[in-house]
């Protein structure tokens, strides 16, 4: 008999108990391999499992993200959270109630469909039968295989999903308490500092050890293998200063730096590329239908995390434990077995919130650096914390990209044939994946792995996410040219390629519009039969009074996009309203979103104003740049150099959720991205009545392409 | 070793230290276990660090504590706790006001010094008293809408 197929992660993860136990009377902790980073998954993992068990939510412990107890679920990545996490849960946790009524039935000696739960007490006839989880519990194997046959609780009787509950890990980080793994200390602890290699295949030139030490005001000793160098004590300021001094009395052989030609995007024009077609091949006659493209552009991308990465650990007894706030602890432990040469048996890795990642930043590399210095100082736990400078540097950044968009128009002006061409590295780069951990770069006898494969369509796809149209299109394709060589570690950012993708599609239906002389929401939705698509096109234009009279140009403008995220989860449409003199203010943005059942309201909409808010950062002010004087290695930026969004710069943001009560909840964390960069870019077209196609829209370019009209 | 005194939330502190070049922030965080105030950047550029000194606020992670002596400090934990929040810290959960809330601690810490100066900030006021504060999860609006509603309540109160 084939295993049934289930919800979510409970395929890989089947037995119950991995999700829910009982450990004492009137307790339930459930674990999740989500983890928190910021995002308040915790929270909806918690209001999931209380209304699923028909509990409390007081009586529900979440317990997240290890190796010993919490289920592997991958990474924490991709707006996936909510739509296979907790729908594994939620199964789970029905699953679980079954067996606890089917047992109780058996005692009282009656059906199971005569029983309820009232906050995990048994009843019948609203009555207690005196049985509850806790008594029940001993009876119970919880060690079996979920079935996927619990029922689970009718929408309509949700008592905590789709309700407000306070985020459980807020309160610590509001009172100041020690909410961080930069916080954690553990006895013995010493605080170390790398020596960053350059770039892969850069070796230790000469070590002034004695500069280094004046610099450190106190003592500390150098840890060295191979070409990873640390510096290790126990006082952090010295350590600090150490690190801080040893960038300038370090000397590295066989350096390459990035170049100021490879910040631009269009450098990835001229590199060898591994292509692909993704659909039918593009006609080659277009049969009398007009032919229209254009070019998009965007730089490399920071995550730009708010603190630096950090990483613990203590190599004892043969045992290496780690603490990180990586977004996998799972696929960081077999990275780990690989860099260390240990079993994935011997290493125990723990997730400890950090500051909002946005994808993969520096913190696998910390928790990697940390172990490679506890593997030579055993029984002494270790503390990792990255310079500020150093993750700006170092942390992998989001690939440059170059979308061409080939559209073939029939008489009527609408796109009956779609090409996306897309140029770009790799959105995948996570450890695991093909890729290092950074300071296994460093170590003797590394040897690189094949390049990483690029994210599956099936999961939505990494540099080709969205670049096809939802809009009924009868033909369309994506031709993908992936660049392998990049002049800097290149790996997933909110969004992947999406951002980029739907910023060249939107903008390119709006200059459709504007070809055949109609309002840009009529001409989308004249080609959109998706109903929920075009649900939330008229509501986000309703809440904005849209006016496809409103008058461009005179620097005052507002915009439209949409996107359904990875055409197969969440929909969202935005307009936004900006002026524009040399730069862009933003004054509001509307949005509308379709993400089917919510189980956190105002979380849902924390996650889409930050969406909103980081988008636009992107948008008006982001792009890696190599053209900085650099005495080591890649340029150094800081804040000053990768400014983001400040409080003044924020718009106002009304955002409405339609179709909140579906059956099936739908990721939101990267929804917004996309549609954001095409709409600010709409309303900048229209402010000006020019478009700017190449991202970041900064003050110089928008300057620029006036000059040029 | 030299030793400094002065005052944190209210009590007299005595700290040794081998350079006189310490931050405050590591002394705050290492010697006095008040992990609240968190390290962002140490470049002053962030505001992650930010704690008020003789009521004014401060980036603490390159000041030093050889200047700290005989002054009075404060960071989030001085400002209250769970059992007895500041009207900041209570409107910022009541707005849920944070996503990884790793730029909080400093937010609040400018928060106050603005609400000490200015029970009535308008909404630009208060976005220009924090663009010295980094926010990257996109949580400006809460925030803003939070330091308003514990404008309110303060003047109530006062």
């Amino acid at each position: 008999m084939n295993a049934p197929v289930l919800p979510g992660t409970l395929n890989d993860n089947p037995v119950l108990e991995r999700w829910v136990t009982f450990p004492a009377p009137g307790t339930i902790t459930v674990n999740t391999g989500r983890v928190e980073l910021g995002q308040g998954v915790l929270t909806a993992m918690q209001q999931v499992a209380a209304d699923e068990l028909f509990v409390s939510m007081s009586r529900v412990t979440v317990h997240s993200g290890d190796t010993i107890e919490a289920p592997n679920e991958g990474y924490t990545a991709g707006s996936q959270s909510i739509q296979t996490g907790a729908v594994a849960l939620r199964q789970a946790c029905a699953d679980v109630r079954a067996l606890f009524l089917a047992q109780a039935a058996a005692i009282i000696g009656c059906k199971a469909s005569e029983l309820g739960i009232r906050d995990g007490s048994i009843v019948r006839n609203g009555l207690s039968t005196g049985q509850d989880y806790w008594t029940l519990a001993g009876a119970i194997d919880l060690s079996a295989k979920a079935t996927g046959t619990g029922a689970r609780k009718a929408v309509a009787d949700f008592m905590t999903i789709g309700h407000e509950a306070p985020r459980l890990d807020l309160p610590a980080k509001i009172f100041g308490d020690a909410a961080f793994i930069h916080d954690m200390k553990l006895d013995g602890m010493v605080h170390a500092r790398v020596v960053r290699q350059p770039n892969r295949g850069a070796t230790i030139g000469a070590i002034d050890e004695a500069a280094i030490k004046r610099a450190a005001k106190g003592p500390v000793e150098f840890i060295k293998n191979g070409n990873f160098l640390a510096i290790v004590g126990d006082n952090e300021t010295a350590v600090d200063l150490a690190g801080a001094a040893a960038v300038n009395h370090v000397s590295w052989q066989n350096v390459e730096r990035p170049t100021p030609l490879q910040q631009e995007a269009n450098w990835l024009l001229q590199q060898p590329t591994v292509d692909r077609v993704l659909g039918s091949p593009e006609p080659a006659d277009p049969q009398g239908r007009e032919r229209f493209e254009r070019t998009f552009t965007r730089g490399f991308v920071a995550h730009a995390s708010i603190s630096p990465s950090c990483g613990l650990a203590l190599y004892k007894d043969g045992v290496m434990t780690v603490w990180t706030h990586c977004q996998g602890v799972f696929p960081l432990r077999a990275a780990l077995a690989r860099t260390l040469k240990l079993e994935p048996s011997a290493i125990v890795v723990n997730h400890v919130q950090g500051s909002g990642c946005y994808g993969h930043n520096g913190a696998d590399d910390a928790a990697a650096d940390a172990a490679i210095i506890a593997m030579q100082k055993p029984g002494t736990p270790v503390r990792v914390r990255w310079r500020r400078e150093e993750e700006f540097v170092y942390e992998p950044k989001s690939p440059s990209m170059v979308v061409k968009v080939r559209a073939l128009l029939d008489a009527a002006g609408k796109p009956a044939d779609w090409t996306a061409e897309i140029w770009s590295g790799n959105h995948n780069g996570r450890p695991g994946g093909g890729s290092s951990l950074l300071g296994e770069e460093a170590l003797p006898g590394y040897v690189a792995p094949p390049p990483a494969g690029e994210v599956p369509e099936a999961a939505g796809g990494g540099a080709t996410r969205n670049a096809e149209p939802l809009y009924d299109i009868a033909d369309k394709r994506i031709v993908h040219h992936k660049i392998v060589e990049q002049p800097v570690r290149v790996s997933a950012l909110r969004g992947l390629g999406a951002t980029a993708n739907v910023f060249a599609l939107e903008c390119c239906i709006d200059e459709l519009a504007e070809r055949v002389g109609q309002d840009p929401l009529a001409y989308r939705l004249s080609i959109t039969s998706d109903p929920r698509a075009r649900a939330v096109i008229e509501k986000a234009a309703a809440m904005a009074n849209w006016d496809p009279k409103a008058p461009g140009g005179e620097g005052h403008g507002r915009g439209f996009a949409f996107a359904r995220y990875k055409n197969k989860a969440a929909y969202c449409a935005v307009v936004v309203e900006l002026d524009v003199e040399e730069a862009i203010s933003l004054r509001h943005v509307w949005c509308a979103t379709d993400a089917g059942l919510v189980v956190s309201p105002d979380g849902v909409l924390n996650q889409l104003e930050g969406g909103i808010i980081q988008a636009a950062s992107w948008v008006l002010k982001e792009q890696v740049r190599f053209d900085n004087d650099a005495p080591t290695g890649p340029s150094p930026f800081d804040w000053e150099t990768y400014p983001v969004l400040k409080f003044s710069e924020v718009p106002e943001i009304t955002i409405v959720l339609l179709n909140t009560k579906d059956e099936v909840p739908l990721g939101v964390g990267e929804v917004t991205g996309g549609p954001v960069a095409a709409a600010i870019g709409n309303a900048v077209s229209h402010a000006l009545g020019t478009r700017v196609r190449d991202l970041p829209l900064t003050r110089e370019r928008i300057t620029a392409t006036l000059l040029k009209e | 070793m030299t030793q400094f005194d002065f005052s944190v939330n209210g009590k007299a502190v005595s700290v040794s230290v081998d350079n006189e070049a310490t931050p405050l922030l590591n002394v705050l965080r290492n010697e006095l276990g008040l992990v609240g105030t968190r390290f962002g950047c140490g470049l002053e550029q962030c505001g992650c660090c930010m704690v008020l000194v003789d009521d004014a606020p401060v980036k603490s992670c390159n000041r030093e504590v050889s200047t700290m002596a005989g002054k009075t400090v404060t960071t989030v934990e001085g400002l209250g706790s769970a059992a007895h929040p500041h009207p900041l810290q209570q409107a910022f959960i009541d707005e849920q006001a944070g996503q990884c809330g790793y730029c909080l601690a400093g937010i609040l810490i400018s928060a106050k010094a603005l609400l000490e100066k200015n029970p009535s900030p308008t909404r630009k006021e208060i976005a220009l008293a924090l663009d010295g504060n980094i926010c990257r999860c996109g949580s400006h609006n809460r925030i803003m809408r939070a330091v308003e509603k514990a404008a309110a309540v303060m003047r109530a109160a006062s």
